[in-house]
């Protein structure tokens, strides 16, 4: 039987970033799917080794442009972990706020692409439309609407003040009737439901074998989170509970996504009233960052981020390793999506809620050959100092 | 009436559908965005759209069959004219023309099967899976669509003459206020959704799932025509299901029912999911054509 390619990329209307997808066809059933990396590499664990401890808080907001709470987040556990410092109460309130204003405004964005890719565009513009005032409230506390620099080593870097804490009360009330609105239109449309119940489903051994997390484990019914399994921030201090699905179709992926955002808002609600009308400290001074080495774990939109970092009492680190959501979700992929149509390929994709520029690596693919192979830690150093050289040589 | 008035006929018809078109899906695109909290293109964008197509480079893949890739637009385009020519005639001009009802069936499957032809021939493994995808909701939405005009067809004793149908609604009563009528209505414009490629049923052209799909080698003018062909059928189509179920096209009265059914198409095209081509098939095979049966029951009541 002869197999038709079909191509997912890498420049494709279903993706926002460059990705290359070979789907496997017999017919319109997919039955085998191959996937291309490396379109997007950065080398962002490499810059970081030439940059100073507190740049690099910044230098990971940019690795991705919707967890770009996640990652400084993230890093800063992994730096305070490596100090054993306790940042003070108010930055954890503070630091909790941003990631779940975050969550929520993901989450949106999430359910309007879902909409985009079944050619719903109404779900897709209201989603969009009712995420615009998280994003202006995100840059009337931090100043910007999609990079929000709040996270530092040791605290925060803006306090929210009073008059700030009433708007954002005022926003979630809105928030929430419209996230309340958004789950009815999910839960209740036959024909959104025709098309995403059991479409691509991932077993709870499925999960555990491709080691998946975030929204995708807990749709099938693996019950982690790192807010509650190793809590940071204020998430021990609030009251709040993991949202869990049994089926793991991407009518459940979806499912989770919106009843998470109802947490987010019950989340930052008790945040608010413990931080008004009081006053406090938000940055514990941090002076030199001694040798060792930490780790730094934070729950993204997407799942668990990790970062580790070593430190040799220098002013960068030695070694900073990133290991974002998507690298493990994304191979989920081929078991969720063997056997169905190339329609539901394209939703079960998104239901991942896929994120490229956190997942790249850098392959090497020989054109005449057609073999691939991963780049190795020595390749990449010698390639880099021979690109010095020859900088060096030529100007 | 000697050649030329009919050379002039037709051309001068043929500018007022495709103008026509161009407008009424201009409204579309408005009401689309104003529904979805955006400002939306200004009204005459279509026309800009086609203007510039028409200025552009025509690319044609190497691995095509250069021949039916580039009749296929153009087969697609005049078989909509005529079809747009022919109810005017019926309607305006008070032409008798038996089986014209039955040449406009025809007619109106010819667009779809130019779009199964065009990207087939275009050798492009995306344009053939939208092709594959075209003919097999051709297949699906036919079956309902004709039947529903079979029972018109019963419904005017067994007239297949546009003029004869509106003229016998007039005498009885249109058929859109019988049992019979009203599901046939129902059926054909579930059928009209199809045949138009609208959301739920775009399914051939799949935007995020196979980047276009039929349409997916075509530029240029080519596309133009494309373009041009769906606005006309956006015209034709609606005024058929007048003409066969709610007594024609009548002066305002006529404008008035166009407007309820080209609401209803902006409607579902702006609250439903695209659907999988083995749903549309399950549902225009089932549920629809059982309808549309059932319908046949009730003819006499």
């Amino acid at each position: 039987m002869k197999k038709v390619i079909v191509p997912l990329g890498p420049y494709h209307p279903l993706f926002e970033e460059p990705e290359f997808f070979e789907l496997y066809c017999d017919g319109e059933r997919v039955v085998d799917v191959e996937w291309h990396a490396g379109y997007n590499h950065r080398g962002i664990e490499k810059i970081s080794e030439s940059k100073h401890w507190d740049q690099v808080t910044f230098l990971v907001e940019r690795i991705c442009g919707i967890c770009s709470n996640s990652h400084p987040m993230a890093y800063c556990n992994a730096v305070e972990n490596l100090l054993g410092l306790d940042i003070p109460e108010r930055a954890k309130y503070i630091r909790t706020i941003i990631s779940e204003m975050e969550r929520l405004h993901s989450h949106f964005l999430w359910v309007g692409l879902a909409g985009h890719f079944l050619g719903y565009n109404t779900v897709f513009m209201w989603a969009w439309k009712y995420r615009e005032p998280l994003l202006d409230m995100f840059e009337v506390i931090t100043g910007g609407r999609n990079n929000y620099s709040m996270i530092k080593i040791g605290g925060v870097r803006r306090d929210i003040n009073d008059q700030q804490i009433e708007m954002l009360r005022k926003m979630l009330d809105g928030i929430s009737s419209q996230l309340n609105m958004l789950t009815k239109v999910f839960l209740d449309d036959p024909v959104l439901q025709a098309r995403l119940v059991n479409v691509g489903v991932l077993t709870k051994q499925d999960v555990k074998n491709y080691g998946a997390v975030g929204p995708v484990a807990r749709a099938s019914g693996v019950d982690i989170d790192i807010r509650r399994d190793n809590p940071y921030a204020a998430y021990n201090l609030v009251d709040w509970k993991v949202i869990t699905r049994e089926n793991g179709d991407v009518f459940d992926k979806a499912v989770v996504r919106l009843l998470e955002g109802f947490e987010s808002v019950k989340i930052i609600r008790q945040c608010l009233d413990r931080i008004e009308h009081k006053k406090g400290e938000i940055l514990a001074e941090v002076r030199e960052i001694p040798a060792g080495e930490g780790i730094g774990r934070h729950e993204a939109l997407r799942g668990e981020v990790f970062h580790y970092v070593r430190s040799d009492g220098s002013s960068s680190p030695v070694r900073h390793k990133i290991r974002a959501p998507s690298y493990v979700n994304v191979p989920t992929f081929k078991k969720s999506s063997i056997g169905q149509t190339i329609s539901d390929v394209a939703i079960i994709l998104a239901g991942v809620d896929p994120c490229y520029c956190c997942t790249e690596r850098v392959a090497i693919y020989d054109a005449n050959t057609k073999k691939s192979r991963d780049i190795t830690w020595p390749e990449i150093v010698k390639k880099s100092q021979e690109k010095t050289e020859q900088l060096k040589k030529h100007g | 009436m000697n050649l030329l008035n009919i050379i002039l006929l037709f051309i001068g018809w043929s500018v007022f559908l495709v103008v026509a078109g161009l407008f009424v899906l201009g409204i579309e695109r408005k009401i689309a965005a104003r529904l979805q909290w955006r400002v939306g293109p200004p009204i005459w964008q279509n026309f800009t759209d086609v203007i510039k197509l028409s200025g552009k480079e025509i690319l044609i893949p190497e691995k095509a069959n250069k021949l039916v890739f580039i009749i296929a637009p153009f087969a697609a385009f005049l078989s909509a004219l005529v079809s747009g020519v022919i109810i005017i005639l019926s309607l305006l001009y008070g032409k008798i023309m038996p089986g014209d009802l039955i040449l406009l069936i025809y007619l109106l499957t010819v667009p779809s099967l130019c779009l199964f032809l065009g990207a087939s021939a275009s050798g492009n493994i995306l344009a053939s899976v939208g092709a594959s995808r075209e003919i097999k909701l051709v297949l699906a939405y036919e079956l309902p669509f004709i039947a529903a005009m079979i029972l018109v067809i019963f419904k005017s004793g067994f007239s297949t003459s546009l003029y004869n149908i509106i003229k016998i609604q007039k005498e009885t009563g249109i058929n859109f206020l019988s049992v019979a009528g009203f599901l046939g209505f129902f059926i054909a414009f579930l059928g009209i959704i199809g045949k138009l490629g609208i959301v739920p049923f775009d399914i051939a052209e799949a935007e995020t799932e196979i980047a276009g799909g039929v349409l997916v080698e075509y530029s240029g003018m080519l596309l133009g025509f494309y373009k041009m062909t769906r606005a006309i059928l956006f015209i034709v189509l609606p005024v058929l299901l007048m003409v066969c179920f709610l007594g024609g096209f009548n002066g305002w009265v006529g404008l008035l029912k166009y407007i309820v059914i080209f609401v209803l198409l902006v409607l579902i095209k702006n609250t439903n999911p695209r659907v999988r081509i083995d749903q549309a098939l399950r549902f225009y095979w089932g549920f629809t054509t059982i309808i549309i049966f059932i319908s046949f029951l009730f003819l006499r009541v």
